[in-house]
């Protein structure tokens, strides 16, 4: 598990973060809060030996993702107009607190039932790059291949969607794409 | 080592190895001026500093006129009145230029530098980088990179000035288009190597570099980093004919000069990682004998390729958007796509010695 003061650490800010997302009026902040979520969520990851994941998740979260969402925002102009200060509705408190009810049962409820989940268990695996792509081709390659297909999928109706709102203009008479 | 010896050593070896490429982040802007000044028949910046010859023929000669250049330039950019505009987002705006900065300075962690030097390196590992022996380095390299457009984005959404902004969503749209392109050449050296360690990938080139492998995959790399530098003739996002200067109009003073910093040290490090995956990194001639000639090798690697980002951008006009971005979706990512699919059947045939007839009946048809 590494060092434990590393970890408290790492688990503060990463909270801290996350703390900091929902409570950012700005969204240009929410997102850079999360950022610093992913990226604190990667360096756990390489405390616990996963350095492999450690860098996935900055590229693909930190990376890609992130950037898309700052692009996204900025291009709508949305850090200005979507501040709710009226608060939450009813249902929406309700709905919240029943997830968060039951994440913190299921939570404890493991604890209690097995405490050696929570034991110094990853040094002993293999993360290695090979040996995470050798555990992915044999022993999971049905959901990974399952996963690439869904991707395959989504991209194909990004293309469509894409594509069909083009034809469209071009139906109406518009000429600028 | 202990945990603590390890982290001391890459104190100590990451601040040296900074404070190089600090200084070399400099002399760069030199570099950059004077021979883009030789390549347009001007002379460049001659005047700070030289060192005197003696006098022949009554003719005063001095050799290195300009060499304090970088001195003065940040001189003058520390002592300048540090504006602040307006109706900023104070707390980005300051942000912005350490976000592009870190990341430049951060890929230099797995870079190798040299062989096993003795006393340098220690033991476990067969050659010097600040953080040897990452067994995911190249895909460390990629996820730095692909955090270093943060910098750019914030400052232009920051500056609160249209043409910033602009200049902002233009750098991350071309920087997101051509990692891809990026990502997918850099894998083949993975596969040549049969390692995603940076020190093995070199220690794979001993006998050929993979640029002759696979100039396909040189060629696309060395396209994509210049993209991803925003470099001309990528350097859509700070047009100034279009948009004045992009998204860093608004600053001034070293927060200014903290993006060009990131700028040249970003072209110092990813020359040295097109040296390392493709043209054999600090290996050369006696390396094995005297591995501190790898130091040597690696600079001058490095500084080729900073020679040759400062010819293209002096010899290229500048691309239009469109035609970066279908050039970069349309062309460049589908022949990487297929170099990739090509080379891993490819690789796999010889694994599987499907080869090996066909060579033998060539040499049997050539021999007689």
């Amino acid at each position: 598990m590494g060092n434990p003061i590393v970890f408290f650490i790492l688990a503060l800010i990463a909270i801290a973060s996350a703390l900091g997302m929902l409570a950012s009026r700005n969204a240009i902040y929410s997102a850079l809060f999360l950022v610093l979520n992913f990226v604190t969520i990667a360096v756990l990851y390489l405390v616990l030996n996963a350095p492999f994941m450690a860098v996935v998740q900055v590229t693909v979260y930190a990376g890609a993702i992130m950037v898309l969402f700052l692009f996204v925002i900025m291009l709508l102009g949305a850090e200005r107009s979507g501040s709710r200060t009226e608060g939450l509705r009813d249902w929406e408190w309700i709905l919240a607190g029943f997830l968060g009810a039951v994440l913190i049962i299921v939570f404890l409820t493991n604890l209690v039932m097995n405490p050696s989940a929570v034991g110094d268990t990853a040094p002993f695996i293999d993360t290695s790059p090979a040996a995470l792509g050798l555990r992915l081709f044999e022993a999971y390659v049905f959901p990974f291949e399952l996963t690439g297909v869904l991707l395959l999928a989504a991209m194909i109706g990004v293309v469509v969607l894409g594509r069909r709102k083009k034809m469209a203009q071009l139906e109406k008479g518009g000429n600028d794409a | 080592m202990t945990p603590g010896q390890i982290a001391i050593r890459a104190l100590i070896v990451g601040f040296i190895v900074t404070f190089a490429f600090i200084t070399g982040f400099a002399y760069t802007t030199l570099l950059e001026r004077k021979v883009l000044g030789r390549l347009q028949h001007r002379v460049g910046p001659n005047r700070a500093g030289y060192i005197p010859l003696p006098t022949r023929g009554g003719k005063e000669r001095k050799l290195l006129g300009g060499i304090l250049q970088p001195a003065a330039d940040a001189v003058k950019l520390f002592f300048k009145e540090d504006i602040t505009p307006g109706k900023v987002d104070l707390v980005i705006y300051n942000l912005a230029p350490m976000l592009a900065v870190i990341p430049a300075i951060l890929i230099l962690a797995v870079i190798p530098l040299a062989g096993k030097v003795p006393w340098l390196v220690p033991d476990p590992y067969q050659y010097f980088a600040v953080a040897p022996g990452v067994n995911v380095g190249v895909l460390f390299i990629l996820a730095i990179t692909s955090i270093g457009v943060y910098g750019v984005v914030l400052a232009g959404w920051a500056s609160n000035s249209k043409y910033a902004v602009l200049g902002g969503i233009r750098a991350s749209a071309q920087m997101i288009s051509y990692e891809l392109a990026m990502g997918l050449s850099v894998l083949i050296p993975i596969m040549l190597a049969d390692s995603m360690d940076m020190g093995g990938i070199v220690a794979a080139q001993k006998n050929g570099w993979f640029v002759f492998l696979q100039p396909i995959a040189a060629f696309i790399f060395s396209i994509a980093v210049m993209a991803e530098l925003q470099r001309a003739p990528f350097d859509l996002l700070e047009a100034e004919q279009e948009l004045s200067a992009g998204f860093n109009v608004e600053y001034g003073g070293m927060r200014f000069g903290m993006f060009f910093m990131a700028e040249y040290m970003k072209m110092a490090s990813l020359s040295a990682i097109a040296a390392t995956l493709f043209f054999g990194g600090y290996r050369g001639p006696f390396v094995d004998q005297v591995p501190l000639l790898g130091f040597v090798y690696i600079s001058i690697k490095i500084i080729i390729g900073l020679l040759l980002m400062i010819w293209i951008r002096a010899s290229f006009p500048r691309l239009r958007y469109d035609q970066l971005m279908s050039f970069g979706w349309k062309v460049l990512l589908p022949v990487s796509v297929a170099n990739f699919v090509v080379m891993a059947i490819v690789l796999v045939l010889q694994a599987e010695g499907v080869f090996q007839p066909l060579v033998s009946a060539i040499l049997e048809f050539i021999g007689g």
